[in-house]
């Protein structure tokens, strides 16, 4: 369930982000509120300061994106970094964070509606709103878009080496190919990688149905021994390209980075079914400069601002209006504009309450078997 | 500071103490407090902690899947704190008996990799061990294989890496024993007809125990809490019981259980070390 890292380019951010984790565990533990983004006053009802902090995945903001966003406002951003839904969350809970706008994901934004961490938003406030694509709102872990509006979404696929083993069909069963043993990779994640077994049944990704879980647990032992192994998808990335790796199991951004530097590569959305994720913006409670991040929120959602986040960052953009600005070339890349019938077939990973555990104990006595 | 001993004691030496006192209590027994607090308390289900009395957390690390993770850990602890000092003495006796002029510089080569980051350097053997790494290239190039071999994320790698990691902390307190050591009681030991298998067994190793000790202690905790080496050189295909940890804060919300666990780990590390020390320390320091 953590999507880490998502885009960090290279060996150095990813090694950054584990140092993260660990660094984290420990506040976590030990309660420590963040104060390195704690400004001084500014609730008072006056006018807030000029100031904003934002606390993001690492390396998901175009180089534009904040300096635009200073100029037009004045507005100072300051930005850290987290590595997983989870680690975001434990610091909320832990109160005081200081941070003004944040970017969970899909599911994790109903668990902090749930738990009361983060606060609606003003739409009248955020005029760029009418922006986001009609497909891309009122999804189930935030009907109404009270709490949340899209940053950026992609898929969950299959990334290959098309010139070594032939064009794939849209299906999962490649990656339990024996033919390929030692040459696959599947997500250190979760859900997503519990969730591949359990779209290869035909069960949803949201599936909480012990017998489902079961038989997903089968798929998976019996695909461990062809593994090279469980990875975050910015590490097969450089293995696919370097031909450690014939097929990843990998989120969106991270193929079409491959693809965009080598044409042997290919990647598949596959049938009957795959992971579609939407990353939001929120505003915690508490946040110091509230109105300074519905500004955020709305310069994110301008057409020209979306249209470059991502075309630096190669994920999907939820503007509809930015969408005609996206780069020609990452347009032409095999998935990423989806056919409706692709699209169609999509699945939303949405919070499995108790059966979180199940699905942890699951992955656990995968990777020990 | 002159006056009584016993004054200057109170006063200067409780001045020196008073940081150090409240930087450990404040950053190390409150936190270890908290996690043994949240160890009985009831996780939520969207994370967060009810404090209360609730042994279920122990109860369910004796599930077979967890005991086999704690087992494991333990057997791969045990291997890499053997792997150290089968490789680390040597080295510490060749430096202290023969690095003559070269001793200092030879003790600084070992502290070196200190100078960066573990995970830089386990990112290093990634490199090194991969499909098309320098290893692999080389092994080629000189005919010794055809096709590149599977060097990386093997349960070898993850032991290789742990080896590499915690040599040094195995070394440095050998170095530190071997060179207090008298070489006289060498000399005397051979006049008196020992051989040099003898003189080693009987004299040299028996007086390098605390070294030894000191060693296998520092290797083995760290390694047994290990949790990024398995991910990293291993493609978490093992789980140790830090990763499970590591899991349960992460991914399972499941903060009491991972207290649980880490209350346990600390418990059972402790167990071993008094066994340890108790064994090998007393049996063969008393045999002298």
């Amino acid at each position: 369930m953590s999507r880490e890292k998502r885009i960090s380019r290279g060996a150095f951010l990813k090694a950054m982000g584990a140092a993260g984790v660990a660094g984290s565990t420990l506040s976590v533990l030990a309660c420590q509120p963040n104060t390195s983004a704690t400004g001084g006053g500014g609730g008072g009802g006056g006018p807030e300061e000029k100031k904003l902090n934002l606390y993001n995945w690492a390396d998901y903001v175009a180089k534009s994106t904040i300096p635009s966003f200073e100029q037009k406002t004045g507005i100072q951003v300051t930005q850290d970094f987290y590595s997983s839904n989870e680690d975001l969350l434990a610091k909320l809970q832990a109160g005081g964070t200081g941070y003004d706008v944040i970017v969970p994901s899909d599911y994790m934004v109903a668990i902090m509606a749930k738990s009361d961490v983060i606060q609606k938003l003003d739409k009248s406030k955020i005029p760029n709103a009418k922006n986001v694509g009609k497909e891309y709102e009122g999804l189930s872990y935030d009907p109404n878009n009270e709490y949340s509006l899209p940053y950026q979404w992609g898929t969950t696929g299959i990334l290959y080496n098309k010139k070594e083993i032939g064009q794939l069909d849209e299906s999962w069963d490649p990656m339990w190919d024996p033919q390929f043993e030692g040459k696959v990779a599947m997500l250190n994640d979760t859900r997503e990688t519990l969730g591949a077994a359990l779209y290869k049944l035909g069960y949803s990704v949201n599936a909480t149905d012990q017998e489902q879980l079961d038989e997903a647990r089968a798929e998976l032992i019996e695909q461990k021994p062809l593994l090279s192994g469980y990875f975050d998808s910015t590490e097969s990335r450089p293995l696919v390209l370097n031909g450690d790796l014939l097929l990843g199991h990998v989120f969106s951004g991270d193929a079409f980075l491959a693809l965009s530097e080598n044409d042997d590569l290919d990647y598949v959305v596959p049938k009957p079914a795959a992971t579609r994720w939407t990353d939001n913006m929120c505003i915690p409670n508490g946040a110091q400069h509230p109105e300074n991040a519905h500004k955020f929120i709305n310069h994110i959602l301008d057409a020209g601002v979306g249209a470059k986040l991502s075309n630096y960052t190669y994920y999907n953009t939820p503007n509809a209006a930015a969408l005609p600005k996206i780069d020609e070339a990452l347009r032409k890349l095999s998935g990423y504009v989806l056919p409706d019938k692709v699209f169609k077939r999509l699945e939303v990973i949405e919070d499995t309450g108790e059966a979180t555990r199940e699905y942890e104990r699951i992955f656990t006595e995968v990777k020990s078997s | 500071m002159g006056g009584g001993k016993g004054h200057g004691w109170s006063l200067g030496l409780a001045g020196l103490l008073a940081p150090v006192t409240i930087w450990l209590g404040l950053f190390f027994l409150v936190p270890l407090l908290l996690i043994l607090a949240y160890s009985f308390g009831t996780s939520g289900i969207y994370g967060g902690i009810t404090l209360g009395f609730n042994p279920g957390n122990y109860l369910k690390v004796f599930d077979p899947l967890y005991l086999e993770i704690i087992g494991r850990t333990f057997f791969i602890a045990a291997l890499n704190t053997l792997l150290c000092l089968a490789l680390g003495y040597p080295l510490a006796y060749f430096i202290v008996f023969k690095g003559r002029r070269w001793r200092n510089a030879l003790v600084l080569l070992v502290m070196v990799p200190f100078w960066t980051s573990l995970l830089i350097r386990a990112y290093a053997w990634v490199v090194i061990l991969g499909g098309n790494g320098i290893a692999n290239r080389t092994l080629q190039f000189l005919g010794i294989t055809d096709e590149p071999l599977t060097l990386i994320f093997t349960p070898e790698a993850v032991l290789m890496g742990m080896v590499y990691s915690y040599l040094p902390f195995m070394i440095l307190p050998l170095y530190a024993a071997l060179e207090k050591f008298d070489t006289r009681l060498k000399e005397a030991a051979q006049d008196l007809g020992a051989s040099r298998w003898h003189t080693f067994w009987r004299v040299t190793f028996p007086l390098s125990l605390p070294g030894v000790i000191a060693g296998s202690i520092l290797v083995f905790i760290p390694s047994a809490g290990e949790f990024v080496i398995p991910d990293l050189l291993g493609g978490s295909r093992t789980v140790m019981t830090g990763n499970l940890i590591q899991n349960q804060f992460l991914q399972a919300r499941d903060w009491a259980f991972g207290s649980a666990l880490s209350v346990l780990l600390a418990v059972l590390l402790l167990g071993a070390i008094m066994f340890y020390v108790r064994r090998v320390g007393t049996d063969k320091l008393g045999g002298i």
